[in-house]
């Protein structure tokens, strides 16, 4: 933000500044949100394809956080074959991990914020985080408990970003940054973060010592040529929109399993707690459906969001959740409240002369419910159980705030890599429609035979 | 099948009061909310009598029946069917009243089948699972009964898929299936043609030969007049006349029976 300040003074201009996700600054800045976007914006080739880049402002190494114990033996991410390694999805770092979990096995776990890496990497929840220094060490003074690897796996470089077409604007703010690092003020807001180290000192040199020698298009080429060698081997490079297809696609499609078969499970669990809190609030005692009714207004009145929050988070020190089984659980207790009132209203809704009838002939209470109130209901609740069960499939994307990648955050990722959501966006569209589609297909057939019949 | 056709078909001629009683009521009193419906009646049904019970509406003949029924709390009084007796006050839980469900049959004005199940499966849904019966067995048994009442052809059908006609006679045959004492109807030419009429009444008619009870509450004069061997009209919670059908419904004695005649 400072050096955003001192840019916008250089240019005459009261800078404004505007709040997006950190992984949508690119498509933000693609909008026409704001004008410069910069706040860690990680340099590479795919960057200036779409932008005009600034100058890199800052060179930041990925370093490899793990908890004390394992320091000694962990130092790469070879040496972390079947074990879980978490990072900030959409970054250099991600690809890394994706790398070597082609090389070597190791599991990438993505987070949307760069605190909860290190708090699950101190609980155990994860195994080693793979974040830049700055990130790493500013976690290390916060909750502290790990240890940081001093070999960086990877170097890069920040570097603020301008709508294609405005590189006039972003000359201005090359010479500006140019300015700032000739007479140290640039220096001063690094160490006044406490980022500024031997390392900065040289690279300054070498921008200096470059842009003496060559104009500002050269420096950007150098900058990010020596960004793209210094990944780790076998890092994706530039992506081509076709080929893009072929890389995501089997990614796509996985992350639809995992859709899929957390939207299944989940639901599984609605139904049957579902089933037994609307029967409680039926047949229950009064304390019985007191509590119940609490239940089900307590997850019907606040958002899911933070029902997963407080569960994969917030009951961390009780019980440790992995998190695809914090999101089956927490999308299935929610949805079982919405699943208790459908089957509440359902049973309501049979005529008591059917029940009547039914105790006429011997029945008792629970082979009515069984036999004669549960199989009418079933009935009644099967296309509002439906639409449900849509819905979940949607709300399921929502589980990627507690690092499950799945098709929607694949997506995303997707989108982020190949600079747009055309594609990307279509197809995952299409995969949640292959779907859902059917399943109401069926559901209508399945009514329309009972009310036929 | 056990023992429970008590009682023999000769006696039904003779129709009195408290012999081979399967239905016996005495002193019943009945409430709605601070309302008297019943007004300590006494109603006795013996094996194979045909009793029909008739007066206007709110004469609480439906009362009598869901009483007996154990649908609805009494307030005082006895009800008392093949040796089981009900105790006045609320209704008990089912566990309860599994002696009682397994003498009374009853057959609801409007059928009340269950719509998921198909004719077959209302039939044999209480011999299978309220009686412990094999389901071949109860299969066997329910196809006769079907046989006997006319509907064996429509076994597979499911309610929505019967006549009036036909929903009635299979839910005679699953309030017979347990085999009970005593039978229950409401009402149960209500919707039924002539023919249908007379169908319906010469089935009833042998069901009083194999010893039952039959209880039915109707407003059908006629028809009471042709099938039954005893009526019972009731007025404001008590019995206004009783007697042989043919006997009260031509020579009327009380204003109550006459209203029901005009």
């Amino acid at each position: 933000m400072d050096i955003a300040t001192f840019i916008a003074q250089e240019l005459g201009r009261e800078p404004q500044f505007v709040q997006v996700a950190w992984a949508s600054i690119e498509q933000s800045l693609a909008r026409g949100d704001f004008t410069i976007g910069m706040s860690g914006l990680e340099d590479r080739p795919a960057l200036h394809e779409r932008f005009a880049v600034s100058l890199p402002y800052y060179e930041f190494r990925e370093v490899l956080a793990v908890r004390a114990a394992d320091s000694a033996r962990v130092h790469s991410l070879a040496d972390l074959r079947g074990r879980r390694v978490a990072t900030l999805s959409a970054t250099m770092a991600w690809e890394m991990l994706l790398a070597a979990k082609a090389a070597h096995g190791v599991v990438p776990v993505s987070y949307d914020d760069d605190v909860h890496p290190y708090s699950d990497l101190v609980s155990g929840r994860v195994d080693a985080v793979l974040l830049d220094h700055v990130l790493a060490e500013r976690s290390l003074r916060r909750i502290g408990g790990f240890v940081i690897q001093p070999a960086p796996l990877a170097r890069g470089h920040y570097v603020a970003v301008l709508a294609a077409g405005n590189e006039a604007l972003r000359d201005s703010v090359n010479t500006t940054l140019r300015a700032r690092m000739r007479d140290g003020s640039l220096e001063r807001v690094f160490r006044s973060w406490k980022v500024w180290d031997a390392d900065q000192a040289q690279f300054q040199q070498r921008m200096l010592r470059d842009s003496s020698s060559a104009g500002d298009t050269t420096i950007s080429a150098t900058a990010t040529s020596a960004s793209a060698t210094q990944r780790a081997p076998g890092g994706p490079t530039t992506v081509t929109e076709s080929s893009s297809m072929r890389t995501y696609l089997p990614a796509l499609l996985r992350a639809a399993g995992i859709t899929l078969a957390l939207s299944i499970l989940a639901m599984t669990l609605a139904i049957v707690v579902g089933i037994g809190v609307a029967a409680g609030r039926v047949y229950g005692a009064r304390p019985v459906r007191a509590l119940l009714t609490l239940y089900v207004e307590v997850i019907r009145g606040t958002p899911v969001l933070l029902q997963l929050f407080v569960l994969y988070y917030g009951l961390s020190d009780v019980v440790r959740l992995p998190a695809f089984a914090a999101a089956v659980i927490g999308l299935g207790l929610n949805y079982a409240a919405y699943e208790s009132e459908i089957y509440r209203a359902a049973l309501q809704a049979i005529p008591a002369l059917q029940l009547e009838a039914a105790r006429t002939l011997g029945l008792s209470e629970f082979q009515i419910l069984r036999l004669v109130r549960g199989p009418q209901a079933l009935r009644l609740a099967l296309a509002p159980m439906t639409n449900d069960f849509v819905a979940l499939l949607k709300d399921s994307s929502l589980v990627s705030v507690i690092t499950v990648v799945e098709l929607t955050k694949q997506t995303a990722i997707y989108a982020t890599n190949v600079g747009s959501w055309a594609i990307p966006g279509a197809l995952c569209a299409l995969v949640y429609l292959a779907m859902s589609l059917p399943l109401s297909h069926m559901a209508r057939r399945l009514e329309q035979r009972w009310t036929l019949s | 099948m056990d023992a429970v056709m008590s009682g023999d078909a000769s006696i039904r001629t003779m129709a009195v009061v408290g012999t081979s009683g399967t239905l016996r009521v005495r002193a019943l009193h009945a409430v709605r909310g601070d309302q008297a419906i019943l007004c300590g009646l006494d109603l006795d049904v013996a094996a194979g009598e045909l009793c029909a019970v008739m007066g206007v509406s709110g004469a609480g003949k439906t009362t009598v029946l869901r009483v007996v029924a154990a649908l609805q709390p009494f307030s005082a009084g006895t009800v008392e069917v093949g040796g089981v007796a009900l105790a006045p006050g609320a209704v008990p839980p089912e566990s309860q009243l599994r002696a009682l469900r397994r003498r009374v049959g009853v057959v609801f004005q409007s059928h009340a089948l269950f719509e998921h199940l198909t004719a077959l499966e209302n039939v044999i849904l209480a011999p299978v699972h309220a009686l412990g019966r094999s389901r071949a067995d109860a299969t066997d048994a329910a196809m006769q009964l079907l046989e006997s009442l006319g509907v064996a052809a429509r076994a597979q059908a499911y309610p929505r898929q019967l006549s009036g006609g036909e929903a009635q006679r299979v839910a005679i045959a699953r309030a017979l299936a347990p085999d009970p004492q005593l039978l229950l109807m409401d009402e149960p030419t209500s919707a039924l043609d002539p023919a249908r009429r007379a169908a319906l009444g010469d089935a009833l008619r042998a069901l009083a030969l194999q010893g039952r009870g039959l209880l039915i509450v109707t407003h059908d004069a006629e028809f009471a007049r042709a099938y039954a061997d005893r009526v019972v009209v009731l007025s404001h919670g008590t019995i206004a006349e009783q007697g042989p059908a043919r006997e009260v419904l031509t020579h009327p004695t009380h204003d109550a029976t006459r209203e029901l005649l005009t």
